[in-house]
């Protein structure tokens, strides 16, 4: 008996992860560790398509390989020193989750340079890079009270992390431009991906009286479960249309593409430097999906409002932002709260009836 | 009472792959052989279970393709460990290994498409009858499929001579062999029916759970219905009783989030976890001393010649 549980815990940690690639020589080697498989249609793939880009536009000088299903924390260390051994000049850790072991083998491997997506702490060779996708899910606040009849908003979160309460907190301050009182029921799955569970999570927010679902977790099974309840839904991460073509309203999508290649051109003219780069929707890193499944003026207030914000003339944390406490917070930033602020996010904004899990 | 209804309905789905692919693994474990493999035979029958089905237009298809898909990858571990006298752990786990990538595999070309799911069943009058109407009479095939295969599994293990002779092997093949039953031979069926089950609950997630396919998308089920057949003692009826209840923290504990309950997520997201490490204990504490386990599971039979 006893040997048999050792062996399945055994077993459940060591649920492999698949190295792809060739090998040749004076080429730059690139490495990428994804955190689901390519085929997600979320977020890994997201990433992947802007590895193939990158490849696409320097051809023969790059040779890249990509190790997926690195699950986050201390595990993912070994995969990415497995790419630094490889031989791999430049190594993207594309997960939130991946910035403890990114910055350790780091310090392993000083002549190695380092990207890690979406984390806050840098070093002489690690550099960090995101999107601002809170600007686009201030948009579907705005388009989701809009077209909520119930006046709730179902939000499937994935962890507790800034960059998730962020969203939540951007997408209901779009939502109280329209509607003040707006509701929103959060479900964390406590997983990036997990179709089953996406699911479940969508029909518990439908069957609760949500009638528009978002999320930041990385599958199309909510999509899928709206548009099989006739409800509304945004996409994540990528284009999802095709399973919920009445019901997508519009995507976030990642679009590292032409970031992969900046920095890899960085890499081969020997200019690469430790930066923090964030993107939004004026760098394109950050691109809204066609808007559909709404009314014209409900579009072209989209519109208007990804353009301003574009433009820089409108800040979805403009000040003042009131926490959950009624207190009013810091303003860091003159205008707006400041990058420090929204990249730490943990508190929710007033309008939100829930608690932080874990605070 | 509609909410009722509606998280009912959400837990026979969420818990109807998890009871396929242990029953499967109950029989193989009940003839002594520890497949550890389940999660790659699940992932692979999603894979081919969804090719099956998007390639024919038929979810019935599918479901085949799943079966077979599944039986085949078991028959790999049955080569390897009844023929060859391998570890079985060790073949257990390359199984899942090899599962993953060649679902990946197989499932590239199917990844960003969908299917029609499963239909539910619809007969008028009963299925429209409040409350109970949808639980019982407006369900997909698969759910009642897995009840039905459940039972007849307990009547196979105790109501047939062959059931006895299964156990039989599990509990003791030295005696087995010496009364003249072919161990292995016997094992190997019981390793194919593991393998079709789990074939056939990985299926049932792109036909009717989720209909699409996308790497990875049994996420663990295959260690959960695992961890199933250990909670149930390797008894059949303890097998539904576990497998809903998994189901049912799962998706009671999503519900609990929605309505606020001042309970971290993260804890939520344990207790189904929680609740079988519990069970498990209170099982084992029960029992005066010994174990359920078949007595020669896992172990390596090699028969004299």
């Amino acid at each position: 008996m006893r040997k048999i549980l050792i062996a399945t815990t055994a077993a459940v940690i060591a649920v492999g992860a698949s190295l792809v690639g060739a090998s040749a020589a004076d080429k730059l080697k690139v490495g990428f560790i994804y955190l689901g498989p390519v085929g997600d249609l979320g977020w890994t793939y997201q990433h992947d398509v802007a590895r193939q880009a990158m490849v696409k536009e320097f051809g023969d000088k790059v040779e890249t390989t990509f190790l997926e299903n690195v699950s986050e924390g201390p595990d993912s260390e070994r995969s990415i020193e497995q790419l630094a051994r490889a031989g791999n000049k430049l190594i993207f850790t594309t997960s939130f989750g991946y910035m403890e072991p990114t910055l350790k083998v780091a310090k392993k491997y000083p002549k190695i340079h380092f990207e890690h997506a979406t984390g806050y702490k840098r070093a002489e060779n690690v550099s960090t890079y995101s999107g601002r996708f809170y600007e686009g899910r201030y948009i579907q606040g705005i388009i989701a009270a809009k077209m909520s009849k119930s006046g709730v908003l179902g939000y499937i979160g994935s962890f507790p992390i800034p960059e998730v309460i962020s969203g939540i907190n951007a997408t209901i301050l779009g939502a109280q431009t329209i509607n003040p009182n707006i509701k929103v029921k959060i479900i964390w799955a406590n997983s990036w991906f997990d179709p089953g569970k996406e699911a479940d999570a969508a029909k518990a927010l439908l069957d609760q009286g949500a009638d528009v679902i978002m999320q930041h977790t990385d599958s199309p099974a909510a999509m899928q479960i709206a548009s099989e309840r006739g409800k509304l839904a945004f996409g994540q991460d990528s284009e999802m249309i095709k399973f919920g073509p009445k019901s997508q309203l519009t995507s976030i999508m990642d679009n590292w593409g032409p970031y992969y290649i900046e920095r890899v051109k960085a890499e081969l003219d020997g200019t690469w430097k430790s930066e923090d780069f964030w993107g939004g929707l004026k760098t394109k890193i950050v691109m809204m999906a066609p808007y559909t499944n709404m009314p014209d003026d409900v579009k072209k207030l989209a519109m208007d409002t990804e353009a301003a914000i574009t433009d820089g003339k409108l800040f979805p944390f403009k000040c003042p932002v009131i926490g959950q406490d009624g207190k009013e917070v810091e303003c860091k930033g003159g205008t707006h709260l400041d990058d420090g602020q929204v990249l730490g996010m943990n508190f929710y904004v007033k309008g939100i009836d829930d608690k932080i899990p874990g605070k | 009472m509609e909410l009722v209804e509606a998280i009912i309905l959400a837990v026979l789905a969420a818990s109807t792959p998890l009871l396929l692919a242990a029953t499967g693994e109950l029989i193989t474990e009940r003839a002594g052989v520890l497949n550890l493999g389940v999660e790659g035979m699940m992932i692979v029958g999603a894979a081919c279970g969804f090719g099956g089905a998007w390639l024919s237009g038929s979810i019935i298809v599918g479901a085949l393709c799943g079966i077979v898909a599944g039986a085949l990858l078991s028959l790999i571990f049955a080569l390897m460990t009844l023929g060859l006298a391998v570890n079985q752990v060790a073949t257990g786990l390359a199984l899942t290994i090899l599962g993953i990538g060649l679902s990946g595999l197989i499932g590239a070309r199917f990844v960003g498409e969908k299917i029609t799911p499963a239909p539910h069943l619809h007969i008028p009058g009963l299925t429209d009858i409040p409350l109970v109407g949808r639980i019982l009479f407006g369900e997909d095939g698969f759910i009642y499929l897995s009840l039905a295969l459940v039972v007849a599994v307990w009547w196979f293990l105790y109501k047939t001579r062959a059931g006895l002779i299964l156990r039989a092997v599990g509990d003791n093949h030295v005696s087995a062999h010496a009364l003249g039953y072919p161990v292995l031979q016997i094992r190997m069926y019981a390793v194919m029916f593991g393998g079709a089950c789990a074939g056939l609950a990985g299926a049932y997630l792109p036909l009717a759970y989720t209909p699409f396919f996308i790497p990875g998308m049994t996420a663990g089920r295959g260690w959960i219905a695992l961890a199933l057949v250990v909670f149930a003692s390797w008894r059949p009826g303890r097998l539904v009783i576990g497998a809903y209840l998994f189901g049912a923290v799962t998706i009671l504990q999503l519900h609990a989030q929605g309505w606020g309950v001042g309970v971290p997520s993260q804890l939520m997201s344990a207790l189904p976890y929680l609740a079988t490490v519990i069970v498990l204990v209170l099982i084992s504490r029960a029992r005066s001393g010994g174990s359920t386990a078949p007595a020669a599971l896992g172990t390596v039979f090699v028969p004299d010649r």
